[in-house]
């Protein structure tokens, strides 16, 4: 045992002005700072897009509503969708990789300090050249508008032609800038993941947060480029003429459909997996147990990362591709529901038996486990070809992806904000406000998302801006946005807590909830230089050795 | 600031990783080719698919040595990384200034072919599908030529102004991976416009 700290000059950070202390955060290159900073920047961005999915709730409360124009509420889905997707659940991910890995592998920082602070700053120019479209679309001549043609932007629509004005072009500017973040950000995990772990931690002895977040890094390699290739040729077309989506010279419309979900499906589950690394932390702390089965877990994991990749067109079965094409995907898709069904069983068998704490992070899991199950059942019935000629483009499948962002990815993600806000800031959120928005969540979840299903079934159509009265719409659209409400108030709970807790809260300590990876074994929030010592592992759960020298993991594994 | 060092005793542990220059390069790589699968795909879905002229049958041209030149710089360079590794940065230099030689000279041949289409076989990137798939295709491998010949040139600079010693071969050798990838990437596009488009 040697030193547990490194002395560094102190000096006292509240004294020093405030332009100082702003000045360290823009420049700096501190994994834990660009952790927050991404977490901070997706955090304001889910308010903006909040409200967007607020302003749509509202104009469909009732039929004939005239809150906003049609035009308006097109241009709110696209940025609604746009945002949600690449500005709050990318950078919130990257932002808790970033600042978890480093401290769970036992290094000092990312393999890439500087390519850290560029890719968060080219995500961060992303976002608001998306929404300098606002402003600036029209070329500053009057009021702007910004881009109206969806989130998945599907041609001809995008052409010159039927898209005038830029708005379509910061979409793709947007979109190609902070891809070009996305895949630094993606290098540093994987690198860092590969090459600086302590030692003794071997690809099997890692928690399984940088094991989740190492088949992330991965697909982001695979998915960001055909994304990046088609934003070029949208760029090519809209530029200099190019034909590549242009059908009146030979282009073809649906080949844009094609690149854009060849990188639209492997997102999904760039998005979800590390929403199952979060888990797969918090369930065996909260329950006492090691985690169930973890080669099983990389395993499925890394098999869900491969079929990603072959199940794209199944986002396009109402298009009419062949029978082959559609059996195929129709296999692939359903294929894919195997290893995620593997993972759901291992974290019930994590819980199985052990001695559960119910606790808000623990809570969140357990919703996230029942609402992602439910997701994959939708899921699997979309995946049927069939089917999904029937519910493709209605409100069945809007119910279908929010149950998995919404009820998956962002219920995991309030798990892991209770979980680490300790580690963070030093400072403990208060656990009864934390149940209060917990539940206010999950009933205003289930109130918005288990009902949008109902619509959809009686052919009600996404994006549509209003509809007529008496076609058994009404009263489902008016419970939905009820939801909504509710979820609103309970973020802005969240949000209050958070604040609160950062000045307020109880002191942490460096391990509230006696864990067992490194992170936990530095002090709350831990120092630049994250381990005074660089740690030496034997097991997935070094902390559990050292908590218990009579009955150490490594004698098992 | 308090902290539990963890150091666990374990008699011969062996600890080796990989070094994060080589996996990063591996890993742009990666990216990078995903962007060019795509645009090989386009190129090839739309194959014969112009609704007018000219086809590449008419207006293309082999360029045999030109894409002598790219390839061979990829020699160039593994000679040229070899003998810093041994610490000859004579030998060195030398070889790299061969290798931007021939990368020059590649980007030339592209330019030199460029301008026939364009002025004399009015072929544009607006003409027709195939000019779209054509110049995107080979002006998105053009572009990666250039970026090296930039990273290239400023390793020279250093070269000659004295700054490169053998301490540096490691990110040389990263360096020249990258390289490498644009040539490779060349034998692909050659093979798919060249050969099967034709």
């Amino acid at each position: 045992m040697s030193t547990d700290s490194i002395a560094l000059p102190m000096v006292d950070e509240e004294s020093r002005p405030l332009v100082d202390r702003l000045h360290d955060w823009v420049t700096t290159v501190d994994h834990k700072r660009l952790g927050i900073l991404y977490i901070l920047y997706a955090l304001f961005f889910l308010v903006v897009g909040g409200i967007e999915a607020t302003v749509m709730r509202i104009q469909l409360i009732r039929p004939h509503n005239d809150f906003v124009s049609p035009q308006v509420f097109n241009r709110m889905f696209t940025m609604h969708g746009t945002t949600m997707i690449f500005f709050v659940v990318m950078p919130v991910m990257f932002g808790f990789a970033n600042y978890l890995i480093p401290l769970m592998i036992g290094a000092r920082d990312m393999a890439f300090p500087r390519l850290n602070a560029f890719s968060f700053w080219l995500s961060a120019f992303g976002g608001i050249l998306l929404y300098f479209s606002l402003v600036g679309a029209n070329g500053l001549y009057g009021a702007g508008n910004a881009p109206d043609v969806g989130w998945f932007a599907y041609a001809p629509l995008t052409a010159q032609t039927f898209s005038r004005g830029h708005s379509t072009d910061f979409w793709t500017l947007a979109l190609l800038v902070s891809g070009f973040g996305s895949i630094g950000t993606a290098i540093n995990i994987l690198t860092s993941i590969l090459c600086l772990r302590c030692p003794g931690m071997k690809l099997g002895k890692m928690p399984l947060l940088a094991w989740l977040n190492l088949v992330m890094a991965g697909l982001v390699l695979l998915a960001i480029g055909p994304l990046t290739a088609a934003q070029i040729m949208l760029c090519l077309d809209r530029y200099l003429g190019a034909h590549f989506f242009d059908t009146q010279a030979g282009g073809s419309a649906v080949i844009w459909m094609h690149f854009f979900w060849i990188f639209g499906h492997p997102e999904v589950y760039i998005l979800v997996i590390p929403a199952f690394a979060f888990v797969s932390e918090i369930v065996p702390v909260f329950s006492r147990k090691a985690m169930f089965g973890y080669p099983i877990m990389v395993a499925a994991t890394v098999a869900i990362g491969f079929l990603s990749m072959t199940v794209w067109a199944h986002h396009m079965f109402t298009v009419g591709m062949s029978s082959n094409a559609n059996t195929f995907f129709v296999l692939s898709t359903m294929a894919i529901g195997v290893p995620t069904g593997i993972k759901i069983f291992n974290w019930l068998a994590t819980m199985w038996g052990g001695k559960i704490h119910f606790q808000t992070p623990m809570l969140f899991c357990i919703a996230f486990l029942f609402q992602f199950l439910i997701a994959g059942l939708t899921g699997i019935m979309m995946s049927a070809a069939p089917f999904d000629w029937q519910l493709g483009n209605s409100y069945f499948v809007v119910a279908h992806f929010h149950y998995v962002i919404v009820g998956g990815i962002l219920c995991a993600l309030f798990g892991a904000f209770y979980y680490w806000f300790p580690k963070m800031t030093g400072r403990m959120y208060n656990e009864t406000l934390g149940k209060l928005q917990f539940w206010l969540f999950v009933l205003g979840f289930h109130l918005t998302f288990d009902f949008m299903h109902i619509p959809g079934l009686l052919g009600m159509p996404r994006r549509i801006y209003t509809y007529e009265p008496g076609r058994g719409w009404d009263n489902w659209n008016l419970i939905v946005t009820v939801g909504a409400l509710v979820q609103g108030v309970s973020i802005l709970i969240f949000v209050g807590n958070l604040l609160w807790s950062r000045f307020k809260g109880k002191t942490a300590g460096s391990d509230p909830w006696d864990a067992w990876t490194l992170e936990w074994t530095t002090s709350s929030p831990p120092p630049v230089y994250n381990f005074a010592t660089i740690p030496t592992v034997r097991s997935r759960r070094p902390l559990w050795d050292l908590k218990h020298p009579e009955d150490p993991d490594w004698k098992y594994e | 600031m308090s902290a539990t060092p963890i150091t666990m005793r374990q008699p011969e542990l062996k600890w080796g990783l990989p070094s994060r220059g080589h996996v990063a390069m591996f890993a742009l790589i990666i990216a990078e080719s995903a962007i060019f699968v795509i645009f090989v795909v386009a190129y090839l879905f739309y194959l014969g698919k112009s609704l007018t002229g000219p086809t590449p049958k008419q207006v293309l041209e082999v360029p045999i040595f030109y894409t002598i030149c790219l390839l061979s710089s990829s020699l160039t360079i593994h000679f040229s990384v070899q003998a810093l590794r041994r610490g000859n940065v004579a030998t060195f230099k030398a070889w790299w200034f061969a290798t931007i030689v021939l990368g020059a000279a590649f980007l030339y041949g592209t330019a030199h072919e460029w301008y026939r289409l364009i002025y004399h076989d009015g072929l544009t990137i607006s003409t027709n599908l195939f000019g779209t798939t054509y110049y995107s295709l080979v002006g998105l491998h053009g572009f990666h030529v250039i970026v090296g010949l930039i990273c290239l040139s400023a390793v020279m600079a250093f070269t000659l102004l004295g700054d490169v010693q053998q301490k540096h071969a490691y990110r040389i050798d990263v360096l020249s991976i990258y390289w490498h990838f644009v040539d490779a990437v060349w034998v692909v596009v050659f093979t798919v416009v060249y050969i099967i488009g034709r």
